[in-house]
């Protein structure tokens, strides 16, 4: 028997499968799908391996959670609160952190893998962005992506809720003040949500639906959907040597993705095992029963949520009353705007992007980020802006541990929430033009050596050496961002579609962000001043070439 | 030639990479040494006719007074433009005050903060200090030790009392808040409990008096009970992450979890996997 033939128990049990399944087809075909190789593609993989593990442990915490209202007196392990008038659902949940084996670890592996969920959703959607990997076709799942992450904030607020200690109560009574806060339908929002006065006796449990089986069921439904997307789209891959925008290089599911992977989900539980066992996370039973009356300074989101904290925090107090109704500008602005910026800006930037460059064609090859500016720029303000904000959730903490004022870091967040943006902007746009010399540099001028040699009239020059094959690919790249055919024809006249006002805006747009700004090869981006282009191996003049400064002035 | 082989010994020795430090160490320990030779004796020495001798409290205590606390409070403690009256604010206060070393102030701010007490600074001198002050104007007096007692308190009726009246500046752990303009409510991590009873009744800063009509002297216990049981519990689901909440836990979750996993990505795809092996 050779290693090549299968051993008859197992070809007959297959083949029984395979006649009635056709499974053999489609797993020939499945298990030598080509994955790109590139860290930041298994980014994505954190919050879907949290995702699974978020499933398992939360399915544990709910064969002991009560979700209900209802009082009882506590009469558990727990000495600080015994006797003390709490909810069921307090109660049930310091049971789970006391009493049941495990279940305390349990509940901070759950803590732990909530937020490294969102945060991995975070990252994975930043090397998206960056990279330009939501083009077509992959704006439909880039959009599935937005709904993702929306959602998992509201399965985390549900979640954040459900102990029903202070400090969720603290969380619950913001969202309160957000649903009754919007105009016209704000009072009949809040007594639908809460079955009448806040906090009243039904939200826990009303709660406790949506965050285990409703919005759970919608994730796990469109998760599937990214995933199938994405399989049958096949993956974007960074450019190099032999990609193109036909085919795809890197290992095959099987053996090689597969191992990856899976080794991947045993590092993030792993991550999360180690966090949930050595890293105290959401203490309830310190912060004790929730009641209307009593709030906690210090009381904070969790991070995902900390970006709307921060809105809130650094509003003014501005409400409007008109004809005996008030319109609290100080919470709809901070609930809704950020929110709304930051989630409408993604899901509409393909389709902007699109109209901006007027841009159709499909792309499997990923973008450097340096090579598409704007983006980047347009990428990094946003980043800024967001952390702005959430640094600001955090201002009361910041104040208080390094002995700063609480209204100086307010003053300075509300104008640093416009001009940090726009900074970020200006930064990170001549960093990307910077790298963009960096490369046509590289590949015009080659690498340093570290060989000095000396000329016999005394000249001292370095001797340059082209770059790795692979990494001039990598850098080769790169195509120019595409921009519409703005200019008028012979006659002087511009096409008709851009003659209106909003059509010279869209021009002025496409010119400003497309087109080359560097050029690969043109001698690190000079004006010709440089004169020749360098052969292999040429040698450069880099040390004492006198007056020419050509090697510092880009 | 021999002596010529011994200088280059220590020649080499001097310019050994650990010599400096050899140097340092050595003349810290004596400036240190001399300092307790003939500088500490001194104080102790005072300490301790202060502490044998039975003079009396209030007349040791305006002494006292007038060379730590008048220069801002006044020779009559009447108060002047850098520090007010403290007619009335009774032995309390001064106790709370200058046990926790925030009085002497060592320069004007928003707030006072908690420091290592002066070092003239003894239980005795505190109670002639606060004993001259009392006879001033009256005012609330330094608790008893039973009064203050955490293993007679109730932590949960505490806890009760310390969630509805304290936590919305102190956090629920008393792990401290900002407040406005500057302040901020400290973190009662060093405070003892005579100084947590006393900035009760006292009201120090920016805080309100929780006077005995509206928290009683058995109350105050309870909360005592409370504030010490929480702060020196184990915490149980591991480093508690200074007890402040979501901040530290958001931090540790980027720069821990998802830093630590952003590694391990690159980590395993490091190994291409070369296209001729197919």
């Amino acid at each position: 028997m050779t290693i090549d033939s299968v051993p008859k128990p197992v070809a007959g049990a297959s083949g029984f499968i395979d006649d009635r399944l056709g499974a053999g087809n489609f797993l020939r075909r499945n298990l030598r799908k080509v994955f790109p190789d590139h860290w930041s593609f298994l980014l994505g993989e954190i919050a879907l391996y949290s995702f699974v593990i978020l499933l398992l442990t939360g399915t544990f915490l709910t064969f002991w959670f009560k979700p209900s209202m209802g009082h009882v007196v506590y009469d558990g392990s727990y000495e600080p609160l015994k006797g003390v008038l709490m909810s069921e659902a307090y109660a049930s949940s310091l049971h789970i952190s006391f009493e049941v084996r495990g279940g305390l670890l349990m509940r901070q592996i759950h803590h732990w893998a909530a937020l490294l969920f969102i945060g991995g959703m975070m990252v994975h959607m930043l090397r998206v962005f960056f990279t330009g990997a939501y083009r077509k076709p992959r704006e439909l799942n880039w959009i599935i992506g937005v709904l993702l992450l929306t959602l998992a904030l509201a399965e985390g607020l549900t979640g954040y809720s459900l102990p029903d200690d202070l400090l969720s109560g603290a969380g619950l009574r913001i969202t309160q003040g957000v649903a009754i806060s919007l105009p016209l339908v704000g009072s009949y929002v809040s007594f639908f949500l809460f079955g009448g006065e806040y906090p009243g006796e039904d939200v826990i449990s009303r709660f406790y639906t949506l965050h285990i089986l409703l919005i759970p069921g919608i994730l796990l439904a469109l998760i599937s959907a990214h995933m199938i997307l994405m399989w049958v789209q096949k993956h974007t891959q960074m450019p190099g040597k032999g990609r193109t925008n036909e085919n795809v290089v890197g290992g095959p599911f099987y053996p090689s993705f597969m191992i990856k992977a899976g080794a991947y989900f045993l590092f993030t539980f792993g991550t999360l095992a180690g966090l949930g066992a050595f890293a105290q996370i959401n203490p309830i039973w310190l912060f004790g029963p929730y009641t209307p009356a009593d709030i906690s300074a210090g009381s904070q989101p969790d991070f995902y949520m900390g970006f709307l904290e921060g809105a809130l925090r650094i509003m003014p107090a501005w409400e409007i009353n008109f004809l005996g109704y008030t319109l609290p500008l100080s919470v709809i602005i901070p609930a809704l705007v950020p929110m709304g910026i930051i989630m409408t800006g993604l899901a509409l930037y393909p389709f902007l992007e699109q109209w901006v460059t007027g841009d159709r064609r499909e792309h499997h090859i990923a973008d450097r980020p340096r090579n598409n500016p704007h983006r980047t720029s347009i990428g990094f303000a946003a980043i800024t802006f967001y952390g702005i904000l959430w640094l600001l959730g955090a201002n009361d903490e910041i104040a208080a541990n390094f002995h700063l004022s609480l209204f100086q870091i307010t003053w300075v967040g509300r104008f640093a929430i416009f001009l940090g943006p726009a900074l970020a902007y200006m930064i990170t746009y001549r960093t990307c033009l910077g790298l963009q010399r960096k490369d046509a540099e590289v590949l015009s001028h080659g690498v340093e050596s570290g060989v000095i040699k000396r000329l016999p009239h005394g000249e001292f020059i370095e001797i340059h050496v082209p770059p790795a094959e692979d990494i001039a690919a990598h850098m080769r790249g790169k195509e120019p961002v595409p921009m519409i055919a703005a200019g008028p024809d012979d006659g002087g006249i511009p096409p008709k579609d851009l003659r209106n006002p909003i059509g010279r805006l869209r021009a002025k747009m496409s010119q400003a962000y497309g087109g080359e700004k560097i050029p690969v090869e043109d001698g690190h981006g000079h004006d010709g001043h440089d004169g020749h282009e360098l052969g292999q191996g040429e040698d450069h003049a880099a040390v004492g070439s006198g007056g020419d400064n050509r090697s510092i002035s880009h | 030639m021999g002596t010529g082989i011994s200088v280059n010994r220590i020649t080499a020795r001097r310019r050994h990479p650990l010599a400096r430090y050899a140097v340092l160490l050595l003349a810290l320990g004596l400036v240190g040494g001399a300092y307790t030779t003939f500088v500490l004796p001194q104080t102790q020495s005072a300490d301790a006719a202060v502490a044998s001798g039975k003079a009396d409290d209030v007349t040791e205590g305006a002494k006292l007074f007038a060379a730590h606390c008048s220069s801002c409070h006044g020779l009559q403690a009447q108060g002047t433009e850098n520090g007010p009256t403290l007619v009335g604010v009774g032995a309390a206060s001064v106790d709370f005050q200058v046990s926790s070393g925030r009085m002497p102030a060592a320069n004007p701010g928003p707030q006072v903060p908690r420091k290592p007490p002066a070092d003239w600074v003894t239980p005795d001198k505190i109670r002639q200090l606060s004993a001259y002050v009392q006879s001033l104007g009256g005012g609330p007096t330094v608790p008893g030790k039973e009064q203050v007692d955490p293993a007679l308190g109730d932590p949960a009726k505490g806890g009760e009392l310390f969630r509805a009246n304290c936590i919305s500046c102190h956090n629920w752990v008393g792990a401290g808040g900002a407040l406005t303009q500057g302040k901020y409510a400290p973190n009662l991590n060093q405070s003892t409990p005579e100084q947590i009873y006393e900035a009760m009744i006292t009201g120090p800063q920016a805080m309100p008096v929780f006077n005995d009509s509206t928290i009683t002297p058995e109350q105050k216990r309870d909360m005592i009970a409370y504030i010490v049981g929480v702060r020196e519990q184990t915490d149980p689901g591991g480093f508690g992450l200074g007890r402040i909440g979501p901040v530290t836990e958001g931090l540790v979750a980027w720069i821990v979890g998802l830093s630590a996993l952003a590694l391990a990505a690159i980590w395993i795809t490091a190994k291409k996997r070369q296209a001729n092996h197919d």
